[in-house]
């Protein structure tokens, strides 16, 4: 059954996010022939934004413009996406699950009494029904699940979904809707980025993290380095976390982030159960570790049994020039 | 101050997960209090401390949650109420949850209610940002700290690695994150007081809700075990072959560099 489905997009400093894409093509097999409408907010000229959305598949995008909006508050955003939930009444909604879609959903979807299924790494369509698979008990294990009376609401995880092709031949609609956002409860005062240019853990193709063997917080120095070369960010295990070497919001496993990048390069990382329930599902994972019988070597693609000191600057020398003689 | 705290019975995160019957095999399994409604009730603490007043600790479940909702009052909390949907309920989502505390918040005047802002298990992080939306109240998510004054709250949250610091009023619900605060062992005389502190044992009928009230909007279909992952290749040789070694097998074999 074909069905109208929205896409609630997403940018961060000017530019639209992976799994906002990721999303219209989720949405597009949820919708199973219907229309895929794009929702944007934000302050000044979205058009472009918008566009850039109908590329990558939506047939049209509804943008919310306004002094209020440019920072996300759930109350402002809630409001301004309710509008237009009310001016579509679409059947289906999609997010990506990031901090924002996590604030936002359960909000929408607990003032439509409407059901919800968060984080999900698959959607496919079976027998006229909607099936999503997330994962649970931080990805020990995974649930089917469908939604069993109206709306088909979901969050997907970003880097599982793949996109649509960017197609410049499509075209839609970009249309501006004015919304007057009152009552804002929350204040936003001040945002301290600690993040490595944005790159978030959970959106990030390639994670280099460091456990224990790490030492200390100069001891991420050659880790951030690493990641840099790959074009990626840094990521840690909880023990690290614990002893002080960095944030807590490096942290990935079944407290902290779980995390799906292409590439994983585990480094000085026994590979407790609870640190692989958050890394585990990755692509491919490398484990660097002085210890031959650490568990991480029991979950890792590749392992070089060594002091990461020694190791991760040389791979770093070698990924540089890899690069140079391409 | 009248403080709330939602907690929810988890999985030991030591334990490993089996499948029998088409069910997560829970004989034997040790349970805990979800770790981040930990940090919500080690919270609620110390803003009673801070500023006066009760903590109660309310939680879903069955008869063997009493035991979570005992260590949270060895911890400190003063009251704890169990709902018990054992007899009535079958199945339940997030709406079917989040029913139920609405209709238990209804006559309560809560300033502040904490929870964990996801379940180890679950881990929807619906309940909390849903029943605020139900209750009427200002909603911060991922706190990681915050400060009280009056009316008004001084909150730091935790997007996505960046720091947000968020002002807002009571009454308020937020959802704790790692990093907001160490939470405390009870200690042996909280344990012995824990055992004297009042436990309200509550069912659905209690709150003036029937099955069909709280019926759930989403169903789970099947559960299953990834594919177990086979351990890979550990290299060989000095250090520096491996290293070319291991880039090469990035770059022709994996295909991500």
């Amino acid at each position: 059954m074909s069905k109208k489905v929205l896409v609630i997009g997403e940018a961060r400093e000017g530019s639209l996010r992976n799994v906002t894409f990721e999303a219209i093509a989720a949405a597009n097999i949820v919708s199973d022939g219907g229309e895929v409408v794009g929702v944007l907010c934000g302050d000044g000229d979205l058009s472009a934004l918008g566009q850039e959305m109908v590329y990558y598949g939506a047939e049209k995008v509804i943008t919310v413009s306004n002094p209020e909006l440019k920072t996300y508050t759930s109350d402002g955003y809630a409001q301004a996406v309710m509008e237009v939930i009310n001016d579509e009444s679409p059947e289906g909604i999609i997010m990506g699950h990031t901090a924002v879609g996590k604030d936002l959903t359960p909000k929408l979807a607990s003032r439509l009494e409407s059901g919800l299924i968060s984080d999900a790494t698959e959607v496919v369509a079976e027998g006229g029904n909607i099936v999503f698979t997330r994962p649970i008990y931080s990805g020990k294990a995974f649930e089917k699940k469908e939604i069993t009376d109206g709306l088909v609401f979901a969050t997907i995880r970003p880097n599982n979904i793949p996109s649509l092709e960017r197609d410049e031949a499509l075209t839609g609609q970009v249309t501006e809707k004015e919304v007057s956002i009152t009552n804002i409860r929350t204040i936003i005062q001040d945002v301290i980025r600690k993040s490595s240019d944005g790159v978030d853990l959970s959106e990030a193709k390639v994670i280099v993290a460091g456990g224990r063997g790490v030492k200390s917080a100069e001891g991420f120095e050659p880790l951030n380095d690493l990641a840099e070369v790959l074009g990626g960010t840094v990521g840690a295990s909880r023990g690290a976390c614990d002893a002080g070497y960095c944030d807590y919001s490096l942290q990935i496993g079944q407290t902290g982030k779980v995390v799906t990048p292409d590439l994983y390069i585990a480094c000085g990382i026994s590979g407790a159960i609870q640190h692989l329930a958050g890394m585990s599902n990755s692509k491919v994972i490398v484990a660097i570790n002085k210890d031959p019988e650490a568990n991480i070597f029991n979950v890792a693609d590749y392992g070089i049994v060594g002091d990461l000191f020694d190791v991760v600057p040389k791979l770093v020398d070698e990924i540089k020039q890899m690069k140079v003689n391409a | 101050m009248n403080i709330y705290v939602l907690l929810k019975r988890t999985f030991d995160t030591e334990e490993k997960i089996a499948i029998s019957n088409g069910r997560i095999e829970d004989d034997g399994a040790e349970y805990i209090i979800n770790p981040y409604d930990e940090y919500a009730v080690e919270e609620a603490i110390n803003l009673r401390d801070e500023h006066g007043g009760e903590v109660t600790v309310v939680t879903i479940g069955e008869e063997d949650s009493e035991k979570q909702l005992r260590t949270a009052l060895a911890m400190g909390a003063d009251k704890a109420v169990l709902i018990n949907t054992e007899d009535d309920l079958e199945e339940g989502d997030q709406f079917t949850t989040v029913k139920i505390l609405e209709a238990f918040f209804e006559d309560k005047e809560a300033d502040i209610v904490l929870a964990g802002n996801v379940a180890i298990d679950e881990a929807s992080g619906q309940v909390g940002p849903r029943l605020a939306e139900r209750l009427g109240m200002s909603c911060v998510t991922t706190i990681t700290s915050i400060k009280v004054d009056g009316e008004k709250a001084n909150i730091e949250r935790d997007v996505e690695g960046d720091v947000e610091k968020v002002e807002t009023s009571l009454p308020l619900l937020v959802t704790c994150q790692q990093g907001l605060n160490e939470p405390r062992y009870p200690s042996l005389p909280g344990i012995m007081k824990a055992k004297k502190k009042p436990l309200e044992e509550l069912e659905i009928d209690d709150l003036d809700l029937d099955e069909d009230d709280v019926e759930p909007k989403t169903k789970t279909i099947e559960i299953f075990l990834p594919p177990e992952k086979q351990a890979g290749k550990v290299l060989e040789g000095e250090t520096d072959d491996q290293v070319k070694e291991l880039v090469s097998l990035l770059k022709t074999e994996a295909k991500v560099l």
